[in-house]
This record gives C-alpha cells, sequence and structure tokens, in this order.
C-alpha cells in the first residue's frame, strides 16, 4: 500500500522546519518518482494553510475592561500614589500641609521644655511661676510646660501652654487669659499668633 | 514589545494596577482565540481568557522575570482550558477504542472514505469547518496543533507551555496533523 514510514517521518520533519538538507534531498527525490506519496504530501501542505489561514479571532471589545474590574481591589497605598501623580497642585499642597504639620508638631515638641517670659519681678520655684502678691508685673506674660501663680497684678495678657493656672483672690490680669493644653489648642494658638503678627506688620508698615 | 511587557509587569508587581490593563490589551486577542479554538464557543473562550488574565495578575510575583511572559500566560491559559475540557462530558476521543473492536479506535472509524458530505462543505464557511475539525480531535492533539498553527508558537514554546518534551510535542503535533489531513483534504 503506503511507501514506508520513514518517508512520512521525513515529511513530519519537514512539515516541523526540522529537516536536515541530506534528508530533504532524499524526500525530494522520492516524491518525484512516487505519485502517492506526493499526494500525500500535498495534502498535509494544504491542510496546514487551511488551519493557519482559518481567520484570527477577535477578543470582545470590553474583554480588557471587563478583565481589570473583576481583579482584586488594589493595595490603598499604590492607589493613593498614582492619585497623587495624577493630581500634582493638591499633591503638592497636601506635601507643603504636611510639612507645616510635621514643624509645627516639632516645635510643639521641642518645646516640652520649662520656659517662662522674662520679667524682673516673676518668681520661678521648680515649674511654677509666681506673680508674688503686691507685685505688678507689666507686659505678657507666657509660661510652657509649668504653672503660673498669680497672686499680684499681671499688665498685659497671660497665656499658658501645656500647664495650668491658678488666680488666685486677690490676683489681677489687664489684658486676657489663654490656656493651652492640646496639639490642636497648640496649633490654632500658632495660627492666630501668626496671623495677628502678620496684622501688627501691616499695621507697623502703615504707621 | 518585550519591554514594555516587562516594564508593565514590574509596575503591577509594585502594584499599579493599572498598567495590567495594557498586558491584557495585547494578549487578549490570542488567549482569546486559543479558548475559541480549544473550547468551540466564545461565551467559554472569553470566560476561561478572564480566568487566565485575573490568574497570572494574581500570580503574578511567581512569574520569573526572566523567562517570556507569553509563554507564562499561554501555560496557565491552556491548562485552564484543558481541566475545561476534562471536566465537560467526553463525547468520544479519536483515541478511545471503540467497544466490541479489538483495538480499532476511531481513528480507523474516521478514515479516508468518509469526508464530509459536500452539502455541508457549501453550508459552512471554511473557517467553520476546520473549527469543527479542530475541536473533534482529542484534547492533546488539538492544544499542539491550535498552540502550532493558531498561535503560530514554535515547537520548543509549546514544550514549555505544555511543560512536556520536545520529543512528546513533535508526536502529538505528526498525529493532530494526520487526523485533520483526513478530514480537510478535500476542502
Amino acid at each position: 500500500m503506503k511507501c514506508n514510514d520513514e518517508i512520512v517521518d521525513l515529511m513530519h520533519e519537514y512539515l516541523d522546519e526540522e529537516i536536515d538538507p541530506a534528508n530533504e534531498m532524499i524526500l525530494r527525490e522520492h516524491l518525484k518518482g512516487c505519485k502517492e506519496c506526493e499526494t500525500l504530501f500535498n495534502e498535509f501542505r494544504k491542510t496546514i494553510a487551511v488551519v493557519k489561514g482559518t481567520s484570527k479571532m477577535q477578543a470582545p471589545p470590553d474583554f480588557t475592561a471587563k478583565v481589570m474590574a473583576s481583579l482584586p481591589k488594589e493595595k490603598k497605598k499604590v492607589g493613593m500614589q498614582r492619585w497623587l501623580r495624577n493630581h500634582p497642585l493638591i499633591a503638592a499642597a497636601s506635601l507643603f500641609l504636611v510639612l507645616m504639620m510635621g514643624s509645627v508638631l516639632s516645635t510643639w515638641n521641642q518645646e516640652r521644655e520649662f520656659s517662662v517670659s522674662k520679667q524682673e519681678n516673676l518668681v520661678v520655684q521648680n515649674n511654677t511661676v509666681i506673680v508674688p502678691e503686691g507685685e505688678v508685673v507689666k507686659g505678657d506674660v507666657i509660661v510652657r510646660n509649668g504653672e503660673l501663680k498669680i497672686e499680684g497684678e499681671v499688665q498685659g495678657d497671660v497665656t499658658v501652654i501645656n500647664g495650668e493656672k491658678y488666680l488666685a483672690s486677690a490676683g489681677h490680669v489687664t489684658g486676657q487669659i489663654e490656656e493651652v493644653n492640646e496639639v490642636f489648642d497648640w496649633i490654632w494658638y500658632h495660627m492666630k499668633k501668626t496671623a495677628f503678627d502678620v496684622i501688627d506688620i501691616f499695621n507697623e508698615s502703615e504707621e | 514589545m518585550e519591554a514594555l511587557i516587562k516594564k508593565r509587569i514590574k509596575q503591577v508587581i509594585k502594584g499599579d494596577q493599572d498598567a495590567f490593563a495594557d498586558i491584557v490589551e495585547i494578549y487578549s486577542n490570542s488567549i482569546f482565540q486559543l479558548g475559541y479554538r480549544m473550547l468551540g464557543n466564545r461565551h467559554e473562550a472569553e470566560d476561561i481568557a478572564q480566568e487566565a488574565f485575573i490568574r497570572a495578575y494574581v500570580n503574578i510575583k511567581s512569574f520569573n522575570q526572566d523567562l517570556k511572559f507569553s509563554t507564562w500566560l499561554f501555560r496557565i491559559a491552556t491548562n485552564l482550558c484543558i481541566d475545561r475540557i476534562r471536566k465537560k462530558k467526553p463525547d468520544y476521543y479519536l483515541d478511545a477504542e471503540v467497544s466490541g473492536t479489538d483495538g480499532l479506535t476511531m481513528y480507523s472509524q474516521l478514515s479516508s472514505n468518509s469526508p464530509l458530505p459536500e452539502n455541508e462543505l457549501e453550508s459552512l464557511e471554511l473557517h467553520e469547518t476546520v473549527q469543527k475539525e479542530i475541536l473533534k480531535l482529542p484534547e492533546k492533539y488539538r492544544s499542539v496543533i491550535v498552540l502550532k498553527y493558531m498561535e503560530e508558537l514554535s515547537l520548543n514554546e509549546i514544550s514549555e507551555i505544555l511543560d512536556m518534551p520536545l520529543g512528546t510535542v513533535k508526536t502529538r503535533i505528526h498525529r493532530g496533523r494526520e487526523a485533520l489531513r483526513q478530514q480537510l483534504r478535500y476542502v
């Protein structure tokens, strides 16, 4: 019936594009003289051409969108990073805010140590500042991280940051009294101070 | 192209999900086609292609970046198709022995003197005929033929995708080719 399997194997080698030149010669010579094998060989080639020629498939148009929608949710961190990349102005503003907050907070942390504004007649005992009875302290008094006892008179504002003040019955403050204890109060205080400083600058320049 | 893929993969590994869209876009047609040729209908093809991409995304960290991404993706997709085919009730396999015969397989039943009826050929588009014949192939021949002639991959790539020796790939291609020849030679 058919020619030996060796020739069919050579055909497959040829179709796999792996035949060496010597074998290709053998195959070609054989095909010239053998109608049956030539037909078989042509059928193979035609079959491959037909299969290869089958039109290419296109995925549905919304395929990528569907895949992307069904992916597990990504980590928030990256979403945030991309959002920042896509909104550079807001990103810059946020960065600025973060830095501002950082500097204000670090000021807050740095200023953990006890300090008091310098007025001659203030008495300091450990972390307690005393406005002695009968004394008149001129100017604003600021106490950080300590207590303030007012037994005399203060002619100006009193500010106690991160501490407490005691106003004795005989004590008297002519200006405003302010206590700042929490970080947010502190920030608020800073903002107000900055704003007032700015206004002062304007006032001074007007004068 | 390979450089773009590599870049996108790095972005995806860092956690940037959007970078995966380009990867899907580039390979969607070939993976969809693989599914269609293996399973025979668009619905299942889309289903399996989606799953292949999702799996690739989830397992992207286990992808060895020194290798070709397409090979890895095709491996995922081909395995999904093969699993799906195996879960379906097999109609018949050419390899299976016909009951009540001694060593006679479906190949012999289908042999040369039973080409498709002429009116059927006329009514079907050529590619539908081809598709039909490919679906008739047992899964192990179908996968190599689809990868070789429809996805136009090299024998070495196919051997990597299917994780089998080159020799086995060749044998299967030869058998698949022979089965197709018998069916398609009068087309």
